[in-house]
C-alpha cells in the first residue's frame, strides 16, 4: 500500500526535474524538427545525387543532375536570372517605399490608424489566389490599368502580361504593393528611437533631412538589415504569382526558379533533379545572406558599440 | 501687431501643410485599396459591364447574379463545400499550432534544462531555412505514409510548433516577471502547474496572435493544396478558386464574386484582430 503511493510521487518528482520537464515541454518541437525538417533536409541532399520518379527506387547518378542543370537545361539559367532580377529589383523598391511611408506615418494624427490600415491590408491579401486572379485582369489589355492610362492620355495598348518587356515588372508591382508588413516593422522601430536624440539634434540646429540621415537612418539599419535578409529569402522562393498569373510566359521571362523546380519535380517527376535545384538555391540564398551579414559591419549601426 | 501677423501666417502655413498631408494620404490610401475595391465593385456588375465600365467603382446595373452562379462551384461541388474544407483545415491547423507552440515556448523560456541553448539555436535556424528545400522530400515522406490525397500534410505539421511562433510566444513570456513562477514553485507547484495555472492565462494575447497568423496562412495556402489534394470534393477555397477560374474563363463576374468571398475571412480577422496582427509583425522585427 505504502509502496504504491510512493511510486507515483517518485514519477511526478522525476517529471518535475528541470532536465526532464524541459524536454517534455519541447517534445513537440523535437519530434517536428526531426520528422518534418531534419529528415527531409538530408533526404533532399541524398536525392539530389539520384534519379528518382517516386514510383521506382532512387538510382544513384552522382553529379549528373548538376551537370544537366549547369550545362544542358537552358531553362535552369533562364529561371535563375529571372528570379535574380525579380529579387534584386523588387526588394530594394519595396523596402524603400516601406521606409518612406513609415517615416510619413510616424507623425501621429487622428487619421494615422486609418492610413496604416490602408497600406497594410494589401500585404495581408497579396499572396492569395484571389488577388493573383485579380492582378491578371487589372493588367489585361483592356483592363483597368490601360483604361486609366488612356484616360490620362498615355499609351493604353500595352499587353502588360503578354509583353516580355513588361510581364516581370507587373509581377514585381504585385510584390511591391505588399510593402505593408515591412512598413509596420519600420514603424515600430522608428517609434523606439528615443525622442531625446531628435531634441538634442534640433538644439544643435539640425533640419529634418539632416536628422533623417544622421539619426533615424543609422538607428534603423539593424531593422533594414533584418528586412533585407527576410525579403531576399522570400523573393528567391516566390512561386504563386508566376504560377497563377503568367505560368512563366511570355518567352519564359517570368519563369521563377520555384516554378521551374515545381515543373521538373511534379510535372516531369524528376524529383532528384528538383532536389538538386533546391540545394543549389539553398546555397545561393546562404551566399547572399552571408554577403549581407559580412557587409553589415560596414553599414549596420548597433547602439551598444557606441557606448 | 507685427508679431501677431507672423504668428498668424505661421499657423496658417501649418494648417495648409496639414491639409495637403491629409489629402495626399487619403489619395495614397485610396490607390492602395483600389484593386480590392475594384474587385468588389466588379463582382456586382453584369459581365458585359465589367470591362466597359472598368474605371467606375459604382455598378450602374447592380446584380447579385455572380454570387449565385459562382456559389454553385464546379464538378458538382459548391463553394459552400470548399469553404467548409478550408475552415476545417485552417481551424485545426491553428489549434494545433497554438497549443504546441505555447508548450515549447514555455519550456525554452522558463525551464533551465541541459541543452536548452542548442534547441533554441536550432529553432532560430529553422526560421531561416527556405521551405522549398524540404518540399520534395516531404512529398516523398507523406506519399510513403499514404497522406497524399488527404488533409494530413496540411494540418499535422502544425501540431509540432514552428520556429517563428515559438519565438513570438517566448518574447511574451519573457515579459512576465519570474517571481510569479518562483513563488508558485516554492508553494509546491510543478512546472506543469506553473505553465497551466500561471503562464497560460497571461499569454492569451500572444496565443491569439499565433492563432490568427496561422489561420490566415492556412486559409491562403495554395501550394499545399496544389501538391496534396487530388479530389474536387476536398479542394480548399484557394485551390478551388484557381480551378474555377480555369473552368469558367469567360465568366469573370463569377470568379470575382468568389474571389471577393474568399477574402471575407481575412477582412473579418483584420477588423477584429488588427492589434494582434500588428504586434505579431512587430515581433518579427525583433528576430534580427
Amino acid at each position: 500500500m505504502k509502496k504504491n503511493a510512493a511510486a507515483p510521487r517518485k514519477l511526478s518528482t522525476l517529471l518535475d526535474r528541470d532536465n526532464v520537464a524541459g524536454y517534455v515541454f519541447i517534445l513537440p518541437f523535437i519530434i517536428g524538427v526531426i520528422a518534418f525538417t531534419a529528415i527531409p533536409f538530408f533526404t533532399s541532399l541524398y536525392l539530389a545525387f539520384t534519379e528518382y520518379n517516386v514510383l521506382s527506387d532512387p538510382k544513384w547518378v552522382g553529379l549528373a543532375n548538376f551537370k544537366e542543370m549547369f550545362f544542358e537545361d537552358d531553362l535552369f539559367w533562364t529561371s535563375f536570372w529571372v528570379t535574380f532580377k525579380f529579387a534584386f529589383i523588387q526588394v530594394p523598391i519595396k523596402l524603400t517605399v516601406a521606409l518612406l511611408v513609415a517615416m510619413v506615418l510616424a507623425k501621429a494624427t487622428k487619421a494615422t490608424s486609418f492610413y496604416r490600415a490602408a497600406f497594410y491590408i494589401p500585404s495581408l491579401m497579396g499572396g492569395s489566389v484571389a488577388i493573383a486572379l485579380l492582378w491578371k485582369q487589372l493588367f489585361s489589355p483592356r483592363g483597368v490599368v490601360n483604361q486609366v492610362l488612356g484616360f490620362l492620355g498615355l499609351p493604353d495598348d500595352t499587353a502588360w502580361l503578354g509583353n516580355p518587356k513588361t510581364a516581370l515588372g507587373t509581377l514585381i508591382a504585385l510584390g511591391v504593393w505588399q510593402f505593408g508588413s515591412s512598413m509596420l516593422i519600420f514603424l515600430a522601430a522608428i517609434k523606439n528611437i528615443p525622442q531625446s536624440y531628435h531634441e538634442a539634434a534640433i538644439v544643435d540646429g539640425a533640419g529634418p533631412v539632416k536628422r533623417f540621415f544622421s539619426i533615424t537612418l543609422p538607428m534603423l539599419t539593424p531593422i533594414i538589415f533584418f528586412n533585407l535578409i527576410n525579403q531576399v529569402i522570400g523573393a528567391f522562393q516566390a512561386f504563386n504569382s508566376s504560377y497563377l498569373i503568367t505560368q512563366g510566359k511570355p518567352l519564359n521571362t517570368t519563369l521563377y526558379y520555384g516554378v521551374h523546380l515545381y515543373n521538373k519535380a511534379f510535372d516531369q517527376f524528376k524529383m532528384g533533379y528538383g532536389c538538386a535545384m533546391a540545394w543549389f538555391m539553398l546555397l545561393v540564398i546562404a551566399f547572399f545572406t552571408a554577403l549581407i551579414f559580412r557587409s553589415s559591419s560596414a553599414w549596420v549601426y548597433y547602439e551598444s558599440e557606441g557606448k | 501687431m507685427a508679431i501677431n501677423n507672423i504668428a498668424h501666417s505661421v499657423s496658417a502655413q501649418k494648417r495648409i501643410s496639414t491639409v495637403v498631408y491629409h489629402v495626399l494620404m487619403v489619395l495614397a490610401s485610396f490607390a492602395m485599396l483600389y484593386p480590392v475595391l475594384w474587385l468588389i465593385a466588379s463582382s456586382f456588375k453584369p459581365n458585359g459591364d465589367i470591362f466597359s465600365t472598368a474605371t467606375s467603382l459604382i455598378p450602374q446595373n447592380f446584380t447579385l447574379e455572380h454570387y449565385l452562379t459562382g456559389w454553385k462551384g464546379f464538378g458538382g461541388y459548391s463553394f459552400g463545400n470548399f469553404f467548409t474544407n478550408s475552415l476545417f483545415v485552417a481551424i485545426l491547423s491553428s489549434v494545433g499550432m497554438v497549443f504546441s507552440s505555447a508548450v515549447v515556448a514555455f519550456g525554452l523560456a522558463r525551464v533551465k534544462f541541459k541543452g536548452r541553448n542548442f534547441w533554441f539555436v536550432l529553432m532560430i535556424i529553422t526560421m531561416m531555412l527556405p521551405g522549398q528545400v524540404m518540399m520534395i522530400p516531404r512529398f516523398v515522406l507523406y506519399n510513403a505514409m499514404g497522406w497524399v490525397g488527404t488533409y494530413a500534410p496540411m494540418i499535422v505539421p502544425n501540431f509540432f510548433a514552428s520556429g517563428f511562433n515559438i519565438f513570438l510566444i517566448m518574447q511574451f513570456i519573457r515579459g512576465i516577471p519570474r517571481d510569479m513562477d518562483e513563488a508558485a514553485k516554492i508553494d509546491g507547484c510543478s512546472w506543469y502547474g506553473v505553465f497551466a495555472r500561471i503562464i497560460l492565462p497571461m499569454i492569451v494575447p500572444s496565443l491569439v496572435t499565433v492563432g490568427v497568423l496561422t489561420f490566415m496562412a492556412s486559409w491562403e495556402d495554395f501550394m499545399g493544396a496544389l501538391l496534396y489534394l487530388n479530389k474536387p470534393a476536398m479542394y480548399t477555397v484557394a485551390y478551388a478558386l484557381k480551378m474555377f477560374n480555369d473552368s469558367s474563363m469567360s465568366d469573370y463576374g463569377a470568379t470575382f464574386a468568389m474571389s471577393a468571398l474568399s477574402l471575407v475571412p481575412i477582412m473579418i480577422i483584420f477588423f477584429f484582430f488588427q492589434k494582434n496582427l500588428v504586434e505579431g509583425i512587430s515581433i518579427q522585427g525583433l528576430k534580427g
